[in-house]
């Protein structure tokens, strides 16, 4: 394997793993908010219990997505030092920003959640939980349209002297087309991933008859949460699309195996065929639908792969501007069908939980715990079509990844620090999973007595009970 | 000038990191020996930090992301240049992160005994391999024309870069038993206070050192002035633990931290990567920063911001600022 496949591979695996943990991190703590809200609101304290219980499988989760958090920041400088000088006057902003407003607000206000129970007044402390969400959110936004310029560089010049790409409009960058829609799909996807778990975990408890208001009660929440984020990615996904169609053709082609431009394309739903000849064996379609999901209309006109090769050919050079395409074609399906059959799966829910019942009988319940890892498939999914998607593209259109690497460091070194994250991220992730899932199957406590959360401080605790 | 202001803001981020990550770590390092094998000691020394690691370890990522937005080529340089260093932190710190978060809510005691291994690891790696890096980077690497840095691993285990090392170590945890005596009280801080007292010769003595070494090897009057208050701040500090006033110990040793680090920003200047044998190839304030506009929109961004940030993580530490105590008065 040359350099740049194994650098790839390196930023494959942490950011893929990275984002397994991100999405829930995003979703579950908005959920704890609410949850905490509800109890703030209604007064129940059903909702409190859930609240703590919920809030600690969040921590477990959140402490992960951290601490693989800081090799993101690192590794564009560590493995991909010329696509870093390359970009960094228009990609390090919204990074810088991401640290400054989003970072700082989500660790220091949940350290004030976790350790302020007894010390911060009722509101303040419910004000905490939704700060640091909101930080989660703001940094999703910064680096989305960090990301988002990759795949659709705007507000920006390339510099005569450097060759290196320069800001003119950060107003521009925040605001690309591309953003405008990834960023409420990533959202809507992170709030699905939440509320999936919730679902999942719940249904557990109540297969077994565990405490079943209490499970119950989350589990309506987690069900009406997966039905509108469901909603919310779909449709944020069908904009995505066109956008995708206008500015990454060849994306989208890759996306659909459409080798040759059609009027009125079908959506292939299995294909098979000779990626050297350019051409499918088989392919099983529901007519004219791509071409409504890429135009908006049923005849509209979708580009095909060797048009656009030849079309490429003849802007950039000679080259190979076709994503691998067994990758984009089954990772686009992958997303797109576990997104269906998730919102399937919650609608059914819904309706069976209606009149005061269980969201279904023994074998749906099982079925909704294996669905909470739907959403993780559809996630990776997604990342892995849309980044190899832009192949041979590192910034679409400027700069090829290929010419993104270190020139400084030996591939040796690559490999090393790539079998050591490897090492690392497995045993972490089993230790982070097992955890999850021993303080997961706990009885949710009923509130202890030497927890007093009035308000009013408590003088000579040393310890919180949250954590340590 | 606003690259300057830049260069001035890099230097600030870092020695942020430097002060408040400084005594996460001294406190990690120490765990074993200022909470001893007692479960409600070590939690009382952990609790210490608890609430405030994670926001503290933040100035690390705003100061890598500072670098990228205003100065590209020294974060691409630095970054690629000190691979396999920045892989060795990037494990620890992992390892601490896992280890803090995971140790209350370990069930059994083998599992908080391996989080007490990664605490200790994940504090004192990252406090002695900064020291290394920094010093390396006011040192010069080896560099091409175009900034490729060419020294390898092993090029940056140089004495000057060990000596880099074993003061931030030494500094870091003598900062973080200052802390933790400020932070609990009873049995916990009389050790807390026996362990700044047999570390701080070793720290004046090695800051010391370094400050000569660095003056020698740069030159200038002001790395000599910054260091030579450096040196003050400490010997302030040792006096401060003599009179028992915890907070102006406090004080020392973060005033003494925040003016090793600026003296090694002063001692860079003009240069942000200087080349070692070939000057010529040396990167320089002007040649490495982003252009106007983007320098001039995370100002900006900065003037807006920071004052909330420092707002709102000042606050958190009063939230906090109650002593925590151990065994002996916890019952």
């Amino acid at each position: 394997m040359s350099h740049d496949t194994i650098a790839r591979w390196q930023f494959a695996i942490t950011t893929v793993y990275h984002f397994l943990f991100v999405p829930l991190t995003i979703g579950l703590s908005l959920l704890v908010a609410g949850m905490q809200t509800a109890w703030n609101r209604t007064g129940s304290v059903e909702w409190l219990r859930l609240t703590r219980f919920w809030g600690k499988l969040m921590l477990i989760n959140f402490a992960m997505g951290v601490v693989t958090g800081i090799v993101q920041e690192f590794q564009f400088g560590m493995n991909w030092s010329d696509y870093s000088r390359f970009v960094g006057d228009v990609f390090g902003a919204p990074l810088a920003m991401e640290a400054l407003i989003a970072f700082f607000l989500e660790s220091t206000f949940l350290g004030l959640w976790i350790f302020g129970w007894d010390r911060l007044p009722k509101r303040v402390h419910l004000a905490t939980i939704w700060l640091a969400s909101l930080g989660t959110v703001i940094s999703a936004y910064f680096i989305l349209a960090a990301n988002s310029w990759m795949q659709h560089p705007v507000g920006y010049r390339i510099n005569p002297r450097t060759g290196h790409a320069q800001l003119t409009s950060i107003w521009k960058v925040l605001t690309n087309p591309t953003q405008m829609v990834t960023f409420p799909h990533v959202l809507m996807a992170s709030l699905l991933t939440g509320g999936a778990v919730v679902v999942g975990l719940s249904c557990w408890h109540l297969r077994r008859g565990h405490q079943v208001e209490l499970h119950r009660r989350a589990v309506h929440l987690g069900l009406v949460v997966c039905a509108v984020a469901s909603v919310g990615v779909m449709l944020s996904g069908h904009f995505q699309g066109q956008v995708m169609t206008r500015q990454q053709p060849m994306k989208m082609a890759s996306a659909e195996a459409l080798w040759d431009t059609e009027d009125g394309a079908g959506l292939s739903l299995f294909a098979y065929g000779d990626v050297s000849h350019g051409d499918n064996k088989i392919d099983i379609k529901i007519p004219h639908l791509m071409a409504f999901m890429a135009t908006n209309s049923f005849s509209g006109k979708v580009q095909g792969v060797n048009d656009l090769q030849a079309a490429e050919v003849a802007r950039y050079g000679p080259g190979d501007y076709t994503p691998v395409m067994g990758v984009t074609f089954w990772n686009f399906r992958i997303m797109m069908g576990l997104g269906a059959v998730y919102f399937g799966l919650s609608l059914l829910g819904l309706a069976r939980m209606r009149g005061g019942h269980l969201p279904g009988g023994r074998f749906l319940l099982l079925a909704f715990m294996w669905a909470a890892a739907l959403p993780y498939a559809a996630n990776t999914a997604g990342w892995i079509f849309t980044e190899m998607g832009r192949q041979p593209w590192v910034v679409f259109g400027l700069l090829r990844t290929s010419s993104a690497v270190s020139p400084g460091v030996s591939t040796a070194a690559v490999i090393a620090t790539l079998a050591g994250f490897t090492v690392i991220y497995g045993a972490l992730a089993t230790v982070a999973l097992r955890l999850f899932l021993r303080h997961g199957r706990h009885e949710i406590p009923a509130l202890s007595p030497n927890v007093t959360i009035s308000g009013e401080p408590r003088v000579g605790v040393a310890l919180p009970s949250l954590a340590y | 000038m606003l690259e300057e202001f830049w260069f001035a803001l890099v230097g600030v981020l870092w020695v942020g990191f430097f002060v408040l990550e400084g005594f996460d770590f001294g406190v990690a390092a120490l765990l074993p020996v200022v909470g001893r094998n007692d479960e409600t000691d070590r939690r009382a020394v952990l609790g210490t930090i608890g609430p405030v690691w994670d926001a503290n370890e933040v100035w690390l990522l705003t100061a890598g992301g500072a670098m990228f937005a205003a100065f590209p080529e020294w974060y691409a340089s630095l970054f690629s240049g000190m691979y396999l260093a920045l892989f060795l932190v990037l494990f620890s710190l992992i390892i601490r992160g896992v280890s803090l978060e995971y140790r209350g809510k370990a069930t059994t005691a083998a599992g908080r005994a391996w989080c007490d291994r990664g605490i200790v690891i994940g504090g004192a790696l990252p406090a002695l391999l900064f020291g290394v890096a920094f010093a390396n980077m006011v040192r010069g690497l080896k560099m091409t024309p175009d900034h490729t840095v060419t020294t390898g691993f092993l090029g940056l285990l140089n004495p000057f870069g060990l000596l880099g090392g074993v003061t931030t170590l030494l500094l870091c945890t003598l900062h973080g038993a200052v802390f933790l005596t400020l932070k609990t009280s009873g049995e916990v801080r009389d050790r807390a206070r026996r362990v700044t007292r047999s570390l701080a010769p070793p720290t004046v003595a090695a800051f010391a050192v370094l400050a000569i070494w660095t003056v020698v090897l740069r030159g200038g009057i002001a790395v000599a002035a910054v260091s030579a208050v450096g040196l003050v701040a400490l010997v302030f500090a040792v006096l401060s633990w003599f009179a028992e006033r915890d907070g102006w110990a406090f004080t020392g040793t973060a005033g003494a931290i925040a003016l090793l680090v600026t003296s090694w920003f002063v001692a860079l200047y003009p240069y942000v990567l200087p080349a070692l044998g070939t000057p010529e190839n040396s990167l320089t304030v002007s040649d490495a920063a982003s252009g106007h506009y983007t320098l001039t929109v995370m100002t900006c961004v900065a003037v807006l911001f920071t004052p909330v940030v420092l707002g709102y993580q000042a606050w958190s530490y009063w939230v906090f600022r109650r002593r925590l105590v151990g065994s002996d008065e916890a019952g």
